[in-house]
């Protein structure tokens, strides 16, 4: 980093420039600050949980060169600040989608009917650390981890059994998997296909964002250039072949979860985005024949006005990003959609209860933000996976602020406030300076292997814990209010004997498929990636073929090579 | 002279939740020890040899994935192996206090549960390598 030149937080936290008149300055003079010496405030300064001041009010003074067409437009116009839709809610409430995996491919399809049948309105699967990373659940470093995380995914049929059952055609389907996406995808097709569902009406979103493998969430396998391959690969196909599918789920959420503020986690998502926009269209795709199936995913943590000045900012940002600086003209392509998951770090292993309570105020901030889709979390999600329990509240938690809070009457309610307006505005500012410092590091993946947004995210997270133990920052019940005798909660265990019933189906389709053409489709596959061609057909033929996997990224690995982040000093 | 306390903290296993190890590593050199972050992936094996080569005071292992139940008594049985038992064992991460017995009884000698602060972190290995190595 430059001499002089100030980190990503020092930026967030910039001074918003206000210029008190004449009149203002008498008054703080002669009224405010007298009535501040016999009752000062309870700080000196306030921020929100970012760090960014926040003011004691906000007036017109604050929107002096505010343009509601050019700031704001209406919902579903150019910028889109005020919701992507013109009805938003009132057309369609947003997607409730409980993000789900545990155990075996039996019991996350257990659970998967069961919140359907609770009302959630889409699927969302949670894959474990094997599956994630690419190991079959025999494989040696896939010992202890096998369905604890998420389900355990390893060949076909395993996919064939978790979506037993489940309606593809009138369903979507969210997957979080990133390295092995394009695999798992190719599953789920295979699936779609057997069950007689057309290609071309299936909805759903892999999340296939490598990018923050390498910032945050760190599930990578192979180096830069051949992930963002497979990226561009699953994009490409995607419109070509399945074109109501969202191939990326561009993610903040993992990049807050690591410790970001929310100006990093917008603005490192967005340049995510931007990076993946070039890469595309250097593949010779036109922007516009693929943008308007590119989709985000946010987190809502716990500060409410910063999470909405988040949401609001994103949308312009992206829509004039798009515009302006891709020259996108399809309307669509302007779109930020977004899914939202609340804030898993903000969950307290201590007094649980708590928890649902922070879960209802980050899921109110996604909606006031207009999201598209949600994910509440669970009460005892800082401990394990949910119980079914812990789910059910967690999606009822949706429900009740759908059904009875009345947020949902009318598009964009805090749109006009002094404060809203503000944040939102200095939000998509501070986003722009971190894109000119991206940009002057050579694009993201330069900015990646320098490191940058990792530090900044792990400068953040430092700040925050020092924060909490100097008791700046409360966490109720952790640092403040705390009760000695803990009531304890029913957990969610993992059968170890799960590992064990997949190692012997494992072992059985070894004996039942035919290992020739296995062998045949993982050579085709090989050969393949050592080219350019797209690897879409090559995998979906080896996934028909019932290849694993292991075996699938093995071949990847192999052609690819594998990569080992900078060390952390 | 006493010299510094060095500690290893070690991510196994295929968990890349590395936001805490990277905090308690931080914090742990601001508090006047050396310390040898693995980085990720790391099995049993190699944090042990880790452990060895770098002639560690403690071991601090982070795990958020559930897997600890099978990778930390590993990592434990290794360093008895090696006759490394002296070294100080703390997990910190995802763990249920139903998992905690079980873990001191391969040799764990504390566990920090979310919501544990680094000063408590430090003052505990500060402590207790005190205790271990005095007694040679």
């Amino acid at each position: 980093m430059e001499k002089g030149q100030k980190t990503g937080t020092e930026l967030g936290m910039g001074r918003s420039e206000r210029q008190p008149s004449t009149t203002q300055a008498r008054w703080e003079e002669e009224v405010l600050n007298p009535a501040l010496e016999r009752s000062p405030e309870r700080q000196e300064v306030f921020t929100t949980l970012s760090g960014v001041p926040v003011e004691r009010l906000y007036t017109p003074s604050d929107l002096a060169d505010f343009d509601y067409s050019h700031d704001l437009g209406d919902p579903g116009e150019y910028p889109f600040t005020r919701g992507i839709h013109r009805t938003m809610y009132r057309g369609r409430v947003w997607t409730m989608r409980q993000f789900s995996g545990f155990g075996s491919p039996e019991d996350t399809n257990q659970r998967l009917h069961y919140l359907l049948k609770q009302g959630q309105t889409g699927l969302s699967i949670a894959f474990d650390l094997p599956t994630l990373m690419g190991y079959d659940s025999d494989h040696a470093l896939a010992e202890g981890e096998v369905g604890k995380c998420g389900v355990t995914v390893s060949s076909l049929a395993d996919m064939e059994t978790l979506l037993a059952g489940l309606p593809l055609e009138q369903v979507t389907t969210s997957m979080t998997i990133n390295s092995p996406a394009a695999i798992i995808w190719a599953m789920y097709l295979a699936v779609a296909e057997k069950s007689g569902a057309e290609l071309k009406k299936i909805s759903g979103t892999t999340q296939n964002d490598i990018l923050k493998e390498y910032i945050a969430q760190k599930e990578y396998i192979f180096p830069p250039k051949p992930s963002m391959r497979l990226v561009v690969d699953t994009i490409v196909y995607g419109v070509r072949e399945v074109p109501r599918w969202n191939a990326i789920s561009i993610s903040g959420y993992h990049i807050r979860e690591a410790g970001s503020t929310a100006v990093q986690e917008l603005a490192f998502t967005l340049r995510d985005g931007m990076e993946y926009v070039e890469w595309v269209v250097r593949a010779g795709m036109s922007v516009d024949e693929f943008a308007p199936r590119l989709s985000f995913f946010f987190n809502a943590h716990n500060d409410l006005f910063e999470e909405v000045a988040k949401y609001r900012a994103a949308r312009r940002v992206w829509a004039r990003v798009m515009r302006e600086r891709f020259a996108a003209q399809n309307p669509r392509s302007w779109l930020c959609r977004f899914h939202t998951q609340t804030a898993g770090c903000s969950l307290t292993a201590q007094q649980p209860y708590n928890n649902v309570v922070r879960t209802t105020l980050q899921a109110l901030a996604a909606v006031l933000g207009g999201t598209q889709s949600l994910h509440t979390n669970s009460l005892d999600e800082a401990w394990a996976l949910p119980t079914e329990a812990a789910v059910t509240i967690a999606l009822r938690t949706q429900q009740v602020i759908a059904h009875e809070s009345g947020i949902t009457n009318t598009v964009d309610p805090l749109a006009g406030s002094y404060f809203v307006e503000k944040l939102t505005a200095e939000t998509e500012r501070a986003c722009y300076e971190y894109f000119d410092r991206i940009d002057a590091l050579g694009g993201m993946v330069a900015a990646i292997e320098k490191g940058f947004p990792q530090k900044e995210i792990h400068e953040a997270a430092y700040a925050y814990q020092q924060a909490v133990e100097r008791k700046e920052a409360v966490i109720v019940g952790v640092n403040d209010f705390v009760t000695k005798e803990e009531r304890p909660i029913t957990l969610l265990v993992i059968d170890e004997n799960v590992a064990r019933h997949q190692r012997q189906k494992l072992e059985q389709l070894k004996k039942q498929r035919d290992n020739s053409r296995v062998q045949a489709t993982l050579e085709s596959l090989g050969n393949a990636a050592a080219t350019d061609a797209n690897l879409m057909p090559y995998i979906l033929e080896s996934v028909r073929a019932y290849a694993t996997l292991g075996e699938m990224c093995d071949v990847l690995r192999r052609v690819f090579g594998t990569y080992e982040e900078p060390a952390f000093r | 002279m006493d010299r510094r306390i060095r500690v290893l903290v070690a991510k196994p296993g295929l968990d890349g939740h590395d936001r805490g190890a990277k905090i308690v590593a931080r914090a742990l050199r601001d508090a006047g020890m050396e310390v040898i972050y693995t980085g990720l992936r790391q099995t049993p094996e190699m944090i042990v040899n880790a452990a060895l080569q770098e002639d560690v005071d403690a071991i601090g292992v982070s795990i958020l994935s559930g897997a600890h139940r099978t990778i930390v008594p590993r990592i434990c049985e290794l360093l008895h192996e090696e006759g490394l038992e002296d070294i100080l064992v703390v997990v910190g991460g995802i763990i249920p206090d139903a998992d905690i017995p079980d873990l001191k009884k391969v040799g764990v000698t504390e566990v920090f549960q979310p919501g544990a602060s680094t000063q408590q972190i430090v003052e505990f290995i500060r402590a207790h390598v005190r205790t271990v190595t005095s007694d040679e």
